[in-house]
């Protein structure tokens, strides 16, 4: 039976709610000291990272009960594509997780192969892998610079991001045309062929990341600002983590060792040798070094690709642009996305638009434990905490 | 000691600061609208029509399929059919759009139409200073705004361009062959059906030096 509902007289019907309780403190001789502060963060705040809201009731400034409203930025993306066609989601899906175009991409591309039946030849595999870590490193690059901003480091470490993020974006326009909206990938391979000149210049960017890295880390890892502001704030456990099915960095930082790009091998992601960085406490500060350190690992993959990477064709022979339908099936394709598992269930009735059309966002499920997270928390710890979940409310309301 | 850390930090900020007058990769702000960068081959903006020649109503390309309009995925292509007809590249009479509407307040520029048109006639402009005080005709590009000679096309994207009059060479080519082939064997029947006629109508007996009579036109 489902927790929250009670049977009676053979049909279900919804238990009532037992309301939230929460009081003030009280003095020795039982009165309350002041009384609950119930205020609304955003939806327009710079920190909520886009239109969110969260219902913060305070006492003095602890937080005693939080619920995180959102739905702002509904796009009606899901009915959208039932009811056009599979090569035109493709572009919507880039506005999921504006982000990570390229990997929300790769997604849905893996997705319906899987339901049409097609392979992705040698190359394409290549490029679509090169493409999903240079993503995870400019996710990652920019979500610190937004991270420490929420700690008030204004300005200074995410100009640096941004400032590496820059260089990614700039290949990403070379081969695909845009530097966010990439709309790249396509059922069976991807849509243009990147030059020997780019491989170069890719190869000369990455390379030099690591030496962004080495500063960066200087710059912010021991700082005993960062480090009084993170460490032992919001710690989740593993159980706490796995109970609420969050996935990504924020499973990993409590501990969970669960990537799938090694549970599922997707792609060719078997051929390459890399770790997957695990936390401890689940705190703040291991949230913030798992990510550092899985940027050094998509470094690892980007030289391992970058020489490995095959001449050939990019699409599959098979594979067809206008009037593409695949076959009545069911499918669920999932991919490691930078923030977690990003999963698109596909219903197909061997029509020209899929029946049913849904999307499982990292970011989304990763906001299930945000209240746990902060109850007796200070108030601007709530900041701290929302920006280490890495939420993108394009993907959160879809 | 407490704050050592941070003059570490510090010393990073100095070097980053530095740094910035006098290596390019610590300072890669551009002064727009001063200074710009070239745009790169493959950048995409909004869409315009390609026409070939001199005059954008003859030279048209596209033949009003309406494949971008029902892939579009804002669904902000609009075309209505003509009624007659005019030859296209390959000389072959095609329908062409007498209203063809791309509203690029609702376009998302992700070039799926370029991609699904079979006759190279849609592409993507990187145009983007399209700013406007008119908020509805100004967004609302017709057939005369957005009709752009090949040669443009050629000047933004020459890479893309090269190729696709490639393409539209290989089919001017086959299509040709194809005519001629087409006359060639038609010319011929045409020839038998004449040599038949003439044998059936010529007297039976006639020496064959004799000319052959022209056969008795049909009543």
């Amino acid at each position: 039976m489902l927790s929250g509902r009670a049977e009676s007289g053979g049909e279900a019907v919804i238990a009532a709610q037992k309301p939230f309780e929460v009081t003030p403190k009280l003095d020795e001789s039982g009165t309350p000291i002041g009384e609950l502060l119930e205020i609304s963060m955003g939806p327009h705040h710079p920190s909520t990272h886009g239109v969110f809201r969260m219902d913060v009731t305070l006492d003095g400034e602890t937080v005693v009960k939080l619920k995180p409203v959102f739905g702002y930025l509904h796009r009606n993306h899901e009915k959208i594509g039932e009811n056009i066609s599979y090569l035109a989601t493709m572009p919507y899906t880039d506005r999921l997780d504006y982000f990570c175009s390229m990997t929300n991409n790769w997604a849905y591309a893996l997705t319906i192969e899987k339901l049409a039946g097609l392979a992705v030849p040698e190359r394409a595999e290549y490029i679509r892998v090169i493409m999903a870590e240079l993503t995870r490193l400019q996710n990652h690059t920019s979500l610190i610079g937004f991270f420490v901003q929420d700690m008030g480091a204004l300005g200074t470490p995410m100009m640096y991001a941004f400032r590496e993020r820059e260089k990614i974006l700039d290949l990403f326009e070379e081969v695909s045309g845009a530097r966010m909206m990439c709309n790249y990938m396509r059922f069976g391979g991807v849509r243009v062929d990147v030059s020997d000149a780019w491989l170069a210049q890719t190869k000369k960017i990455v390379g030099d990341y690591g030496k962004f890295l080495d500063e960066f880390e200087v710059f912010l890892n021991e700082n005993e600002i960062l480090l009084a502001r993170t460490q032992g704030v919001a710690p989740i456990s593993k159980e706490q983590a796995i109970n609420a099915s969050i996935t990504g960095p924020l499973l990993r930082a409590a501990g969970v060792n669960y990537d799938l790009r090694k549970v599922d091998k997707y792609g060719i992601y078997s051929r390459f040798e890399f770790k997957v960085p695990l936390g401890e406490t689940g705190d703040l500060y291991d949230r913030y070094m798992v990510r550092v350190l899985e940027m050094r690992e998509s470094i690892k993959i980007l030289n391992q690709a970058l020489a490995g990477i095959p001449a050939g064709p990019i699409m599959d022979a098979k594979a067809k642009l206008r009037g593409f339908r695949p076959k009545a099936g069911e499918v669920y394709g999932r991919i490691e996305s930078p923030k977690g598992e990003l999963g698109f269930y596909v219903i197909s009735d061997g029509g020209p638009s899929p029946y049913r059309y849904r999307i499982r966002p990292p970011s989304y499920i990763n906001l299930t434990t945000l209240e746990d997270m902060c109850l007796g928390r200070k108030v601007a710890d709530v900041i701290v905490i929302l920006g280490s979940v890495d939420i993108v409310l394009g993907e959160v309301d879809r | 000691m407490l704050g050592e850390q941070i003059i570490k930090g510090m010393a990073v900020t100095a070097k980053n600061f530095f740094g910035s007058y006098v290596s390019k990769d610590r300072l890669t702000t551009v002064q727009y609208p001063e200074e710009r960068l070239t745009p790169k081959e493959n950048t995409r903006q909004f869409p315009f029509l390609v026409f070939d020649g001199d005059d954008a109503e003859k030279g048209l390309r596209c033949v009003a399929c309406q494949i971008c309009e029902k892939e579009c995925p804002p669904q902000c292509i609009y075309i209505v059919k003509s009624k007659d007809k005019k030859p296209d590249y390959k000389g072959q009479m095609q329908v062409y759009p007498v209203t063809f509407d791309i509203d690029i307040s609702v376009c998302m520029s992700c070039s799926i139409c370029v991609e699904v048109c079979p006759f190279e006639s849609i592409k993507m402009n990187n145009e983007f200073e399209l700013s406007t005080d008119d908020r509805f005709k100004g967004l609302l590009l017709t057939k005369k705004e957005l009709a752009k000679p090949n040669s443009y096309y050629q000047q933004i994207h020459p890479q893309d361009a090269k190729d696709s009059d490639a393409v539209i060479a290989a089919e001017k080519v086959k299509a040709e062959a194809k005519a001629k082939a087409a006359a060639e064997a038609k010319a011929k029947a045409d020839a038998e059906a004449k040599a038949k006629a003439a044998a059936a109508a010529a007297p039976v007996g006639t020496p064959p030096a004799n000319p052959p009579t022209p056969p008795p036109a049909a009543k």
